[in-house]
């Protein structure tokens, strides 16, 4: 390897970790961000310029085609997708690597025959890239709704740690005969992706962002492993910051959420606990009420909370939230928005969506900060939120989400819920929020509502 | 006993490497608000796109008569660079969206 070249993956690995730092503040982002990719972009270039090989121009061709049709493909992903879709596209775009480092080990192997000191980075990068690759692809197409919600083989966790425990012995197996057989490495490789699908399938809906960032973790390992093979530190220091990285990510989502690693990977969610479920249906009746009753309630307040949930994103009400927010805010209504860690598909997921619909981020609150806030409030108006004000977390201990921290929303004056119909949250769970008796039901698509309370709103002195 | 020193001191730099580099990815990500996770994991995800520099080492290793080397090859290529253009993208598209409000 040139010097030159050497120099040029050192000052790329610098621009990694200044990257990863920057993309800590909320200020720097987006500088980080681009530091990061510019850092790539050298490491890129270098690798196919600054080389001692005899390279044909067939190659050449092939390697610029390649890199040209991926990368426009890659952009016109990212400039189309909508930011309600940010959690199926990390996780597809978080497969595709996983599966480039699959193949590059199913080539490699056939380059390797007989050397073991390689073979063991080889088969390493085949088996997590490709776990990697098929359940990023099951976790895209259960977010994307595409897929039945979770499939739970019975004793489906004994299936899946046996299976695991025999993609090992399958894998250490290849290393120690040393074989060069191509139809073993196949099913090696097929054995993986079996694995992956079994992984992710029984994770319930709620569980999948920890299941994203989990498998983004692990396509950094299959990274690195595959800079191992090559010596190549740029690969190997890259792989293990997003390795390391993904995990402390994985560790604070779970604990947002109040539930161990192990637990999501091996607990049943939402599914087989319909006992406590039945429980809530007893609560009560619930209260409806229309645009125009809560137009006079909001008019007549000190203190408004939205608390946005992943049913307003899907509704497209960003926007009309928006300018109701503004609305109140100039008839000296205090408005803020309640941001549950988790709320929307992923954590930090509903800043994204509100912030591009223009809403300022100083009134974006952090569940720590908004709770004491709520007995202050005159009303709380939640849209298309559900799991996350289920105060069933804090006391039915029979709940699968006992013990997760919510927006204590129970506290306010009064609690207006915007909902299309009565039907459970994404984890499905029945919400005991609903029967309270401060709870009024704002039936209807949430664009469609917000609009009409707007309207009335405006209407009024 | 001694093949496990022996690999030790072997790859006594890839083992200081890689324990430096598991602390240097949990202390930079630390205490990051929750604002940023959705940027911060789909910027994380473009950088794992470096295996594309295994991928063109790929290439540029391949017998230009092993078709099946030069497909997978190029393969790889394609996807790594759709995780990292993309990737990167995406995680301006959001920030930008971020900045957009401090008028």
């Amino acid at each position: 390897m040139s010097i030159t070249l050497s120099i040029l993956y050192l000052i790329a690995t610098i621009t990694f970790i200044i990257g990863l730092k920057l993309l800590g503040h909320p200020e720097t982002a987006k500088k980080g961000n681009l530091i990061a990719a510019s850092g790539m972009g050298l490491a890129i270039i270098g690798t196919i310029f600054l080389h001692e090989l005899e390279v044909s121009n067939f190659i050449y061709a092939l390697i610029g085609g390649s890199i040209l049709f991926g990368a426009i493909i890659g952009w016109l992903i990212a400039i189309k997708v909508e930011m309600t879709k940010m959690p199926e596209l990390v996780s597809l775009f978080n497969g595709f690597g996983g599966a480039s480092a699959a193949l590059i080990g199913i080539v490699e192997f056939g380059h390797n025959l007989g050397n073991t000191t390689q073979i063991i980075p080889i088969i390493a990068a085949i088996v997590i890239g490709s776990i990697t690759f098929s359940g990023s692809m099951i976790a895209w197409a259960k977010l994307n709704g595409t897929m039945w919600k979770d499939i739970r083989l019975p004793k489906y966790n004994i299936i899946n740690n046996l299976f695991f425990l025999g993609l090992l012995i399958f894998s250490a197996f290849i290393v120690w005969s040393n074989t060069n057989s191509n139809l073993i490495v196949y099913g090696l490789l097929l054995a993986a992706l079996v694995y992956g699908v079994l992984f992710v399938i029984p994770i319930g809906g709620a569980d999948m962002p920890v299941v994203i960032s989990l498998l983004n973790s692990l396509t950094g390992i299959a990274a690195a492993i595959t800079g191992v093979l090559y010596g190549n530190m740029v690969m190997i220091v890259g792989g293990i910051l997003v390795g390391s990285a993904g995990l402390i990510l994985t560790f604070a989502m779970c604990v947002a959420m109040n539930r161990s690693l192990a637990n999501v990977i091996f607990g049943a969610f939402g599914g087989d606990e319909t006992a406590p479920a039945e429980n809530g249906k007893k609560g009560g009746t619930i209260r409806k009420t229309n645009p125009s009753d809560v137009a006079v309630m909001m008019n007549y307040s000190d203190k408004v909370i939205i608390v946005p949930g992943y049913g307003l994103a899907v509704a497209q009400a960003q926007h009309v939230i928006h300018e109701l927010e503004e609305l109140l805010t100039k008839k000296g209504v205090e408005v803020s928005y309640a941001i549950h860690p988790v709320a929307g598909r992923m954590p930090g997921h509903m800043n994204v969506l509100l912030a591009e619909s223009n809403v300022d981020y100083d009134k974006l609150i952090d569940m720590d900060d908004i709770n004491p806030q709520f007995s202050n409030t005159d009303v709380v108006l939640v849209v298309g939120a559900n799991d996350v004000v289920n105060p069933a977390a804090h006391n039915d201990p029979a709940s699968p989400i006992y013990g997760m921290p919510i927006l204590d929303v129970e506290n306010a004056k009064s609690i207006i819920i915007n909902k299309r119909t009565m039907n459970p949250g994404y984890a499905g769970i029945e919400n005991e929020l609903f029967f309270n008796q401060k709870t009024s039901m704002l039936f209807g698509d949430a664009k469609a509502t917000i609009q009409e309370l707007l309207s009335e709103l405006k209407g009024m002195q | 006993m001694t093949e496990l020193i022996d690999f030790i001191s072997k790859n006594l730099q890839l083992i200081y490497i890689l324990i430096l580099a598991i602390f240097i990815g949990v202390e930079v990500i630390k205490n990051i608000p929750a604002v940023l996770h959705t940027p911060l994991m789909s910027g994380a995800n473009a950088l794992s796109g470096v295996v594309i520099v295994g991928a063109i080492l790929v290439l540029l290793h391949a017998d230009p008569n092993n078709i099946v080397a030069l497909i997978l090859g190029s393969l790889a290529i394609i996807l790594g660079i759709i995780n990292v253009v993309g990737g990167f993208a995406v995680t301006n598209r959001m920030l930008q969206m971020f900045k957009k409000k401090r008028k």
